[in-house]
C-alpha cells in the first residue's frame, strides 16, 4: 500500500497526458482504418464493413499508381540527396573550420522556415519555360551559358519527382549536417591518435574508426528523412498545387476527402501511408527501447 | 636533390601530410563557400523580386536587382496576409506554452516519480511523435465535431480546436524533451527532497521548476515554429475565418492573378517570425532538432 502511494500520483499527473494519446493517436488510428475498411463513399451514409476491399480496389486506379510511383522517385531521391549532402558538409567541416557558426547558420536557417514559405520561391525557381520564357533557375542557366541544363523541373513527365526533391534536399540537408557533424565529434580524439600511431593512413582511419562510429547517426537520420518523405505534402501543395504530375499518396488523399468527398478512400490512402511509415518506424523504436531507453 | 632523396621525402609522411593539410585549409572553407552561396539563391530571389515596381516584372530581368527600390508589394502583402498573422498568434502563442507545462509534468514523472509500466507508456508515446497525421485527419475532424457539440464549444473550424489538436500532438515530443533534460538532474535530489517529506508535486515546484528554464525554452521554440509552420492541420481543421498565415500564403501564391512581387514578399512576410526565432534562440531550436532524433 505504502508502494501504491508512492507512484500513484506520478501516474495521475501523467494520466491526461496518457488518455489523451490513448484517444488522439491509438483511438483515431483505430477509427481511421475501420472507415478504410468500410463503404462509407459519401458524407452521409454510416458506411458497413466490406473487409479489405478498398485496399484491393485502389489498385485498380491509375492514379494510385501513378501517386505511388511518384513517392518512391521522391523518397529515393530525397532521402539519397540529403544524406549525401548533409554528410559532405558535416566531412568538410568535421575538423573546425574558421566561421563554423555562420556556414552551420546558413545551412540550417531553411529548417526554421515552412515549406509553404519556400514552395513560392521553389515554384518560380523551377519554372518550366524554356528558351523565350525561360525564368527561374532555367533563365540563370542560359545567362550562364549553360543552356543545356535548362529543363522542365517538376513538369517532366519522367523524372518531374526528382525535381520536386530538390527543395526538399535544400530544407533538410542542413539538419542531416547536424547530426552527421555531432557523430563526428563523439569520435574520441585518442581512437583516431592510436590507430595512426599503428600506422593506418587518414582515409583508413575514416573508413575503419570514424564510419563504423557514425552508423547510429546515419539510421537516425535515415529514419527521420524517410518518414517526412513518405507523408510530403505542404511542399508538393505549394510547389504545384494538385496537379497530377506531382502527385503524392497524401495529395490524393486531400483530393479525395474535400474533391471527392470519399471518406472511405481518404482513409485508405491514409492507411497505407501510416503502414508505409510503421513498417520501419516500429522496429526502430523498439531497437531504441531495447538498447536501453531507460534512465 | 637525388632521385633517392627525392623518393624519401615524397614518402615521409610527415610532409606529405603537411601537404594534405595545406590544401585541405582551402578547399574546405572555399567548398563551404561554394555551398554557401547556393543555399543562398532561393533568399536572394525572395528578397530582391518583393521590392521589384510592377514595371519590372519581366522574366528577362528576373536576376537583376531591382532598379527603382518599392515596398509597395509589402503593404498589398501585409494587408491580404495579416489576418492570418493574426490567428497563427493567437494558435502559437497559447498553444505553446500548455504544450511546455504538459511535457514538463510528463517528462518529471517519466525520469523522477516512476510509476510501474513507465517505460511502456513513453514507448508508446515516442511512437505517436512518428505517426503521419494523415492516419487521424478524417476521425480527427469527426472528432472535433462531435467534442465540440459536446462541450457547447466551435472546436472544428475554428483555432480552439486547432490548438488543442497541436497540443495533443506535440505531446511525445514535448514529453521526450522535457525528460531527456530531468534524467541529468541527480535523483539525490529528489530523494532528499522527499525524506524531508515534500510530496511529488511539492518536489516538483520547489526542485525541479527552478533549474528547467532550458527545457522550457527549448520546447516553447519548437513548438511555436512547428505551429506557425504548418498547414496539414490548418487544411483539414480550420475554416477561413480561422486560416492560420500558412493557409493564407497559400492562397495568395497559389492565384494566377497575384503578381510575384507579392507572392515573395507575402513569404518572407510569414516567414519572419520563426527566422526571429532562429536567429535569436539558434541554440535552443538545435537542441529541439537534436532531440527530434531520438538521442535518448
Amino acid at each position: 500500500m505504502r508502494r501504491v502511494r508512492r507512484w500513484l500520483p506520478g501516474l495521475l499527473l501523467v494520466s491526461p497526458s496518457i488518455v489523451a494519446i490513448a484517444v488522439f493517436v491509438y483511438g483515431l488510428l483505430g477509427w481511421n482504418f475501420k472507415v478504410a475498411m468500410s463503404d462509407q463513399h459519401d458524407e452521409i451514409s454510416q458506411g458497413s464493413f466490406v473487409g479489405l476491399e478498398n485496399f484491393a480496389g485502389i489498385w485498380d486506379q491509375e492514379r494510385w499508381g501513378i501517386s505511388v510511383r511518384h513517392a518512391i522517385v521522391f523518397t529515393v531521391v530525397f532521402v539519397g540527396g540529403a544524406l549525401v549532402l548533409g554528410w559532405f558538409l558535416a566531412f568538410l567541416m568535421e575538423k573546425g573550420i574558421r566561421g563554423e557558426g555562420g556556414f552551420r547558420a546558413v545551412y540550417l536557417f531553411p529548417m526554421a522556415v515552412s515549406f509553404i514559405a519556400t514552395g513560392v520561391v521553389w515554384r518560380w525557381l523551377m519554372n518550366s519555360g524554356m528558351g523565350e520564357q525561360a525564368v527561374g533557375l532555367n533563365s540563370l542557366f542560359s545567362h550562364l551559358g549553360l543552356g543545356f541544363l535548362e529543363w522542365q523541373w517538376f513538369r517532366d513527365p519522367d523524372w518531374g519527382m526528382a525535381a520536386m526533391a530538390i527543395p526538399a534536399i535544400w530544407q533538410m540537408s542542413g539538419y542531416v549536417m547536424a547530426l552527421f557533424l555531432a557523430g563526428f565529434r563523439s569520435v574520441p580524439d585518442e581512437l583516431r591518435e592510436s590507430a595512426r600511431v599503428d600506422g593506418c593512413g587518414e582515409w583508413q582511419v575514416y573508413r575503419y574508426i570514424v564510419l563504423p562510429m557514425l552508423r547510429p547517426v546515419t539510421l537516425s537520420a535515415l529514419i527521420i528523412l524517410g518518414h517526412i518523405s513518405l507523408k510530403v505534402f505542404d511542399l508538393i501543395v505549394a510547389v504545384s498545387g494538385k496537379q497530377i504530375i506531382t502527385d503524392v499518396p497524401a495529395v490524393f488523399m486531400w483530393t479525395a476527402v474535400f474533391d471527392s468527398h470519399d471518406p472511405a478512400k481518404g482513409a485508405t490512402i491514409a492507411a497505407y501511408i501510416v503502414l508505409s511509415v510503421a513498417v520501419f518506424v516500429i522496429p526502430y523504436l523498439v531497437w531504441n527501447a531495447r538498447k536501453g531507453n531507460r534512465p | 636533390m637525388s632521385v633517392a632523396q627525392e623518393v624519401v621525402r615524397r614518402a615521409d609522411p610527415v610532409a606529405r601530410a603537411r601537404r594534405r593539410a595545406a590544401l585541405a585549409r582551402w578547399v574546405r572553407p572555399a567548398l563551404l563557400l561554394v555551398f554557401v552561396v547556393v543555399f543562398l539563391i532561393p533568399v536572394y530571389v525572395l528578397v530582391v523580386t518583393s521590392f521589384k515596381p510592377l514595371s519590372e516584372a519581366d522574366p528577362s530581368q528576373a536576376w537583376n536587382l531591382p532598379k527603382v527600390w518599392t515596398t509597395e508589394a509589402w503593404s498589398v502583402a501585409w494587408e491580404k496576409l495579416q489576418p492570418g498573422v493574426v490567428n497563427s498568434l493567437l494558435l502559437a502563442v497559447p498553444g505553446s506554452v500548455i504544450s511546455a507545462v504538459l511535457g514538463s509534468m510528463n517528462g518529471y514523472v517519466l525520469s523522477k516519480w516512476r510509476f510501474p509500466g513507465a517505460d511502456l507508456v513513453f514507448t508508446l508515446f515516442l511512437f505517436g511523435m512518428f505517426i503521419p497525421y494523415q492516419g487521424v485527419m478524417i476521425p480527427l475532424v469527426q472528432l472535433m465535431v462531435n467534442l465540440g457539440d459536446a462541450l457547447g464549444v466551435q472546436l472544428y473550424g475554428g483555432i480552439p480546436g486547432l490548438t488543442l489538436a497541436h497540443v495533443v500532438y506535440g505531446i511525445p515530443i514535448c514529453t521526450l524533451i522535457f525528460r531527456n533534460y530531468y534524467v541529468t538532474i541527480p535523483d539525490e535530489l529528489v530523494e532528499a527532497s522527499r525524506v524531508d517529506g515534500a510530496g511529488m508535486l511539492r518536489t516538483f515546484w520547489s526542485i525541479i521548476l527552478p533549474v528547467s528554464g532550458p527545457a522550457f525554452a527549448v520546447v516553447v521554440i519548437w513548438q511555436f515554429t512547428s505551429m506557425w509552420n504548418d498547414f496539414l492541420f490548418a487544411v483539414f481543421l480550420t475554416a477561413p475565418s480561422s486560416w492560420p498565415t500558412t493557409v493564407m500564403l497559400n492562397n495568395i501564391a497559389g492565384a494566377q492573378t497575384v503578381p510575384y512581387s507579392q507572392q515573395m514578399a507575402a513569404a518572407i512576410l510569414a516567414s519572419i517570425p520563426t527566422m526571429i526565432v532562429y536567429v535569436l534562440l539558434g541554440r535552443f531550436f538545435m537542441r529541439g532538432l537534436m532531440a527530434g532524433a531520438l538521442k535518448g
